[in-house]
């Protein structure tokens, strides 16, 4: 008992003071890409034919899909003329598809906040059904951390629950499997309406590394009405955490834009 | 065993090598090999001129040396070797599902991920995919029998898996497992490859085991492509495997704490997980490990800042862990719960051909970094720990002691980078080949063999997790044990299901 006391002591509080202060990242954490094509030839495709998923385009501009964007860093690794990089910003999720193209030049439209009657029901509390539908264990892994004291998502009153029943949205990993597509869509509907539907991790965005497979379904992108997309692979805490807070509108005195 | 073509972990040789034995030798051979101290750690079929081929890959821990054997049906049927070893019970279901073989004898004949075929050959008739999870369970009958069915969407953040247990009141009388629900199609994908989105999937076999499953995909294409990876890489190579063993030992001792209710070390635990991860992000970007391997070498350089950074935060993480983790040995209550608990006897664990620390907990000495040196573990040794008990304590204790080990090799590693590059290019495959990669992941022996056709392209390649080893396991630990005790069992064997659906 004695020990547990003075251990107690030893490891002291933990929690971190995000979204108070900056949260910690990685220097070589791979996160927003910085586009440039100025040095690009017309016929130079290097990055392109390297992307594992089909991620980047090079036609009308430079662009990068980070729904299918495995942040591998290939392309970065392939360009000779540093065309395109991976910076230390973390800040990635969207309300819709068509958001998530980076494209040079353009602004990046993060997440924005539900609209007010959802914002009522959901704003300061949020229970979470996760279902791994085909995901490797890594987004898996970065949600289930959020629970821990470091992170402590509870704060904001977001919990993820054993029960469907219990649960105000659904909290989807993986690229949808077809063993497991059909356990997804009776979880959905066993959740009450109004509900929402979070497809975290480039899996369940669009197939990941998975993307084609004959196996699964690319994601539950066009399978279900999806309200916030995660991209990475697997996202960052720090990722995950700030999207749910856009979606929330707590993230105080912070722009929906990028600085 | 004259008749097994030998090869070292990490090497490749020629297919027409090989010999094509007569079936009933194969089989012979096999039985033979497992009397004498062999174990199989690959046993797998593919298409190979106008029949099916059965490859078996052995180990022989003594010699440190793998064996290939080969033969070739030319119809489906084929004979069942499970009654006289059961460690091939998963493997021939396999093969059943796969491709229609019929394995005469077999106890225990069920699908193992609901797929649909990998090839239908003329005179072989797979059975197709049945839906997920409709199968023959086995039951018990009796008027105070009861059957309980868990998945396979469970209670937290976990991955699918359906659990059928039969009970007579509070005690476990039968568990039986059934996977697929995460069948991703890996093994087909890979097929003529490898492509660019190759090495990624292979970093995602099972995403807890990123460095595990990319060191042994980058094996295999060095070992096909003749290329030397430089000592540099090799080094940092270690360092990622071992703080992926870390970061999830950590979390385990922390998971089986949280699940005796001792919540002062699930709370620390949980929490310094994250800074073995958030090493690993610090020498690569990604907490998980991804790209920081590449077949050749790695993508990562450490300078003497980051290393000294490295070191400091090692230490820190070891003094926290060492006391958050010492107060499950002080605290009589939660070692009451854990002795005793999921027993796994040796002769049972040996059976079943288990690996990684469930295997170590039970008294098998097996270890692939010294059993089958690679990489790294060539130059520098991690003593191998085991128990046993072979209950969840030991299973807890094992991990502990690992950590300790790996920790102590992080550091040494760190004091004593080499220097030189760190990637060598690797050049196109070598046609007809085969190439067998073991490495020592944190749940264990995984084993990938690679089998290229003439245009030195992936004609076949077999991947077998630890998990593939260990489920049957669990399904024992739980045999005569409390229903409610299996959370706490599942915790002490933490499977991978991605990485046996695949």
């Amino acid at each position: 008992m004695f020990k547990a006391i003075l251990a107690r002591m030893k490891q002291g509080h933990r929690t971190m003071r995000y979204p108070q202060e900056p949260v910690v990242i990685p220097e070589r954490f791979r996160g927003f890409p910085q586009l440039d094509n100025s040095a690009c030839r017309a016929d130079c495709q290097l990055c392109r034919e390297v992307c594992p998923t089909g991620a980047i385009s090079c036609t009308p501009n430079l662009s990068v899909d980070l729904g299918k964007c495995l942040f591998c860093a290939e392309c970065q690794k392939a360009c000779p003329h540093g065309g395109i990089s991976y910076g230390n910003d973390y800040r990635l999720a969207a309300n819709r598809r068509e958001d998530l193209v980076a494209q040079e030049g353009e602004e990046y439209r993060l997440a924005q906040a539900l609209e007010e009657k959802m914002l009522k029901l959901f704003g300061r509390s949020l229970k979470f059904r996760s279902v791994v539908a085909g995901g490797c264990n890594g987004c898996e892994a970065d949600t289930n951390v959020l629970s821990t004291i470091g992170w402590d998502i509870g704060r904001f009153g977001i919990q993820f629950v054993a029960s469907p029943r219990h649960a105000d949205g659904l909290w989807v990993t993986g690229p949808v499997t077809e063993n497991m597509r059909e356990a997804l869509l009776l979880t959905y509907e066993a959740i009450p309406a109004p509900k929402l539907v979070v497809a975290c991790g480039a899996c369940a965005i669009n197939g990941g590394p998975f993307i084609g497979s004959p196996e699964a379904h690319d994601g539950v992108h066009g399978m279900l009405p999806v309200d916030l997309y995660i991209p990475g692979c697997p996202p960052h805490p720090a990722t995950i955490l700030d999207g749910l807070l856009r979606l929330l509108d707590r993230l105080p005195g912070e722009a929906g834009a990028r600085g | 065993m004259n008749r097994l073509t030998l090869l070292q972990n990490g090497a490749s040789l020629a297919r027409r090598d090989i010999p094509v034995l007569h079936g009933d030798h194969f089989l012979e051979e096999i039985l033979s090999a497992l009397d004498h101290g062999w174990r199989v750690v690959s046993y797998f079929a593919l298409p190979e001129g106008e029949g099916l081929a059965l490859y078996c890959v052995l180990s022989l821990k003594a010699d440190a040396t793998l064996g290939v054997l080969h033969t070739r049906l030319d119809d489906g049927g084929f004979t069942s070797l499970v009654p006289y070893a059961p460690q091939l019970h998963l493997f021939e279901r396999e093969m059943a599902e796969q491709y229609g073989v019929i394995f005469e004898g077999h106890p225990w004949m069920k699908p193992v991920r609901f797929a649909p075929p990998l090839a239908t050959l003329p005179g072989f008739c797979p059975t197709g995919p049945g839906k997920i999870g409709i199968m023959d369970f086995y039951r018990v009958e009796g008027s105070e029998v009861h059957e309980v069915a868990v998945g396979p969407v469970h209670a937290g953040i976990i991955e699918p898996g359906h659990f059928r247990f039969q009970c007579l009141g509070e005690e476990v009388m039968h568990l039986e497992i059934s996977l697929g629900y995460q069948h991703r199609g890996v093994e087909k994908l890979v097929l003529g490859g490898p492509y660019p989105v190759t090495f990624r999937q292979m970093e995602t076999v099972a995403g807890d085991t990123t460095v595990g499953h990319g060191l042994a995909y980058a094996m295999c294409l060095e070992a096909l492509a003749g290329t030397r990876v430089p000592a540099r890489a090799h080094d940092l190579r270690g360092i990622g495997a071992e703080l992926e063993r870390l970061a999830n030992h950590t979390g385990d001792l922390g998971a089986i704490a949280g699940d005796v209710g001792y919540l002062p070390t699930a709370s620390y635990c949980g929490r310094i997980r994250g800074d073995f991860l958030n090493l690993t992000a610090e020498i690569c970007g990604s907490r998980f490990g991804r790209g920081l391997l590449t077949p050749g070498g790695v993508n990562f350089d450490l300078d003497a800042l980051t290393v000294e950074k490295l070191r400091r935060r090692l230490l820190a993480a070891r003094d926290e862990l060492t006391n958050a983790v010492e107060l499950l040995w002080d605290t009589p209550s939660v070692l009451a719960r854990l002795e005793g608990t999921g027993v796994v006897s040796k002769e049972t664990a040996r059976e079943l051909g288990l690996v990684g620390p469930a295997a170590r907990a039970s008294g098998l000495n097996r270890d692939i970094r010294r059993d089958h040196p690679y990489g790294i573990y060539n130059m520098t040794h991690i003593p191998v720990v085991t128990a046993r008990a072979g209950d969840v304590y030991a299973r807890t204790l094992v991990r502990w002691l690992e950590i300790e080990r790996s920790l102590d090799f992080v550091e040494e590693q760190l004091r004593q980078l080499p220097g030189g590059g760190i990637e060598n290019p690797v050049g196109s495959l070598g046609e007809d080949r085969l190439a067998v990669a073991l490495t020592e992941g944190w749940r264990g022996e995984i084993c990938h063999v690679a089998l290229t056709d003439g245009r030195g392209r992936f004609e076949r390649y077999k991947i077998c997790d630890p998990s593939f080893h260990n489920w049957p396991g669990l399904a024992m630990a739980l045999r005569g044990g409390q229903i409610s005790d299996f959370p706490l069992n599942n915790k002490s064997f933490n499977l991978s299901y991605c990485g046996v659906d695949l």
